[in-house]
């Protein structure tokens, strides 16, 4: 990044400062206060999932001596790791008013051709190898389901509804009548089941910090050559001081001793880095580029995406190759975690990650949300199950309340999207 | 008189057996505003679409600033700086005011969009068109009046040195002081020089600031006249076809 890229923009003119205001001007409480407005309006983002997560997590260690407990707190993280993996999946092709059945099935899948290929007693093919042929194996079926809905113009329910029916049954075919494959390569198995080293948490901590504070300095400095006004910088140094805290705090108590036996177990789960580094590309991904812009656009009107030159048919395409891959991604720490692939393997959690994401602030009418509000309604709901689970009650509760926190999720969206000024009905 | 920036010659379009334009010939000049009307079914629509690159026309020419073109697609429109107002106003409700106006030709540096850039372009935009109804160029179109949209669609297509602006029904549902703005963001628009083709069924918005007018009868260019010598009567009888321009000049 050089700065002599400054003289191919006419410097600022002297005198002009008669520009329309973008909301970025003022000082701390200017921002307050023109944030409040925008939540009244009904932007209001990942706030009310991330107040339900916090009130959960109040809740849930008020009733139960071991929700607040390092080992629970590690297991909560790497029992919701699949769901976020999956509900950011799902981001891309809700953003654009689709849906995508066939995500856990596809996850499923494509597992089971990687343990097929990798395993030691048949075709024992080289782990990275099947790995990526998995992978790959995401990106044809999501190809594949982008043909009918972009190309042939079915309803992406439909043809994911008739892929989550039929790779059941490719599943079985794959893996045979209740076959049941172990995981035998320890560094999958390492990525829910082994942590980072305690300084490892505090150099993953330091990057993210490290990097947030540079994109930002970077947009500060874009925006400042070009001479519109600039957020005040005590807004910058907030953000990354709540990072540091809550990052440290986590961390901390990661790096506390939660082993049960003689062994020592500490450290951030290696899963952990994984899906942030994920987060972090699909983030600049949706708001830094076209290709992401024009998800937004197309979720937003498609029409006026098609008339503004944007390739509606192609960028469909690519959200649904994006979606199936990142969900063969979810499939692999679901293989870690649980250890083993078998014929109903992520048959039951597509409609899990859907909620998450419809929790999370994400509307089902496309156009709104972004991958960390996915992420956060994917714990508000894996927050649901664990606290649940440690309050000994019977299983059905769990789907009653996860149910319950669903409907009130869209209500809340439905809501704010009249305020926000557009009807339900729009698109 | 300039030449025209815009000349259609004996365009024709057809769906299927039903014929919409029957030869159509129509000028378009540099800052200056030319109105089209006609009645619903007209071919009004058709013909713009066709301008646009979004329905190509079957036959006939089509010379931009003298030169035959072929306009099979937005995207070639778009280069020439023939851009389109449409009535639905095509914006995004969900993306800002910038956002908008930028779309599909964002300003970017390593990959990566220039916000700053592109604020400050969209804000001196609507500024050179002495906007004061924005109060921030950040508040998502959802929020925005009727007026105010349509003022966004225009801005869109004065961002990027438009050198014809095709206006579909730019006052149709707005309020009398909402009309009133969008009719002198369009005069503010044909004094920066650009060819303005403006569709609309208000005559009296059509009177107050064309320049030239034009009417489509079942297909076919019935009439095409400079707004200061004719009458709303005359431009009434040509759209319904009671009548012709030949009558009311003699």
């Amino acid at each position: 990044m050089s700065v002599t890229t400054t003289s191919e923009t006419p410097a600022p003119e002297t005198g002009v400062t008669d520009l329309i205001g973008s909301g970025q001007d003022g000082n701390l409480r200017d921002q307050a206060v023109a944030y409040i407005q925008r939540v009244r309006n009904g932007e209001m983002g990942a706030l009310p999932a991330l107040s339900g997560f916090i009130v959960l997590c109040v809740l849930f260690t008020a009733l139960s001596p071991f929700f607040l407990t390092e080992r629970n707190f590690a297991n909560l993280l790497t029992q919701a790791a699949t769901l976020v993996m999956l509900a950011m999946a799902l981001v891309f092709v809700i953003l654009l008013g689709e849906i995508d059945l066939s995500a856990g099935v596809t996850s499923g899948v494509a597992m089971s051709m990687f343990v097929v290929l990798s395993d030691p007693g048949g075709i024992a093919m080289n782990w990275i190898l099947a790995l990526i042929i998995s992978l790959l194996a995401g990106v044809a079926i999501g190809m594949f389901i982008g043909f009918f809905v972009a190309r042939v113009g079915i309803p992406s329910f439909v043809v994911t509804l008739g892929l989550f029916l039929g790779f059941q049954g490719l599943q079985l075919i794959i893996i045979g009548a209740g076959g049941l494959y172990r995981i035998q390569q320890d560094q999958i198995l390492a990525i829910q089941n082994n942590n980072l080293p305690d300084w490892g948490g505090w150099v993953m901590l330091a990057v993210v910090i490290l990097v947030s504070f540079s994109t930002s300095m970077l947009d500060r400095r874009r925006r400042t050559r070009a001479g519109v006004s600039n957020r005040t910088i005590t807004l910058l140094v907030i953000r990354l001081a709540l990072i540091a805290v809550i990052g440290g705090v986590v961390i901390a108590l990661l790096n506390q001793n939660r082993g049960t036996g003689f062994l020592a177990v500490s450290g951030v789960p290696i899963v952990v880095p994984i899906t942030l580094f994920i987060l972090w590309v699909g983030t600049f991904v949706l708001d830094r580029t076209k290709f992401g812009r024009a998800i937004y656009a197309v979720g937003g009107n498609a029409e006026a995406a098609r008339r503004a030159g944007i390739k509606v048919v192609g960028i469909k395409w690519a959200a649904f190759a994006v979606c199936s891959t990142l969900a063969v991604v979810s499939g692999v720490f679901s293989a870690s975690k649980v250890g083993s692939v078998d014929a109903a393997f992520g048959r039951d959690i597509v409609l899990s990650g859907v909620a998450a994401a419809v929790v999370g602030g994400v509307s089902l009418f496309g156009g709104r949300g972004r991958l960390i509000h996915a992420a956060i309604g994917a714990l508000v709901i894996a927050v649901i199950t664990n606290g649940l689970g440690l309050l000994n009650l019977p299983g059905g509760v769990n789907f009653l309340v996860t149910g319950g926190v669903l409907i009130l999720a869209a209500t809340v969206d439905a809501v704010s999207r009249v305020r926000a000024g557009g009807s339900i009905m729009r698109r | 008189m300039d030449a025209p920036i815009i000349e259609l010659t004996d365009v024709k379009k057809s769906f299927g057996p039903v014929s919409v334009l029957k030869g159509v010939s129509l000028k378009v000049y540099p800052g200056k505003i030319t109105a089209l009307v006609g009645d619903n079914g007209a071919g009004k629509s058709t013909l713009i679409k066709g301008l646009a690159g979004v329905q190509p026309y079957d036959e006939g020419e089509v010379r931009f600033e003298g030169q035959l073109v072929a306009l099979h697609n937005p995207r070639e429109a778009s280069r020439l700086g023939i851009e389109v107002v449409y009535q639905d106003l095509a914006l995004c409700d969900n993306l800002d005011i910038v956002q908008n106006m930028f779309l599909g030709r964002e300003e970017t540096e390593f990959g990566t969009f220039d916000e700053g850039k592109m604020e400050r372009e969209a804000s001196e935009t609507l500024r050179s068109l002495s906007v004061r109804t924005v109060k921030s160029v950040r508040q998502k179109v959802a929020s925005l009046s009727g007026g105010q949209r349509q003022t966004v669609a225009i801005a869109r297509s004065v961002l990027k040195e438009a050198k014809v602006v095709i206006l579909d029904e730019p006052t149709a549902a707005l309020g009398v002081a909402q009309t009133e703005q969008v009719l002198a963001l369009i005069n503010r628009l044909a004094e920066r020089g650009v060819g303005v083709l403006m569709i609309s069924h208000n005559l009296v918005d059509v009177f107050e600031v064309a320049d030239y007018i034009s009417v489509l009868y079942l297909g076919q260019m019935v009439a095409s006249v400079e707004a200061t010598k004719t009458t709303s009567d005359d431009v009434v009888g040509y759209i319904t076809g009671s009548k012709t321009y030949t009558e009311a000049q003699a």
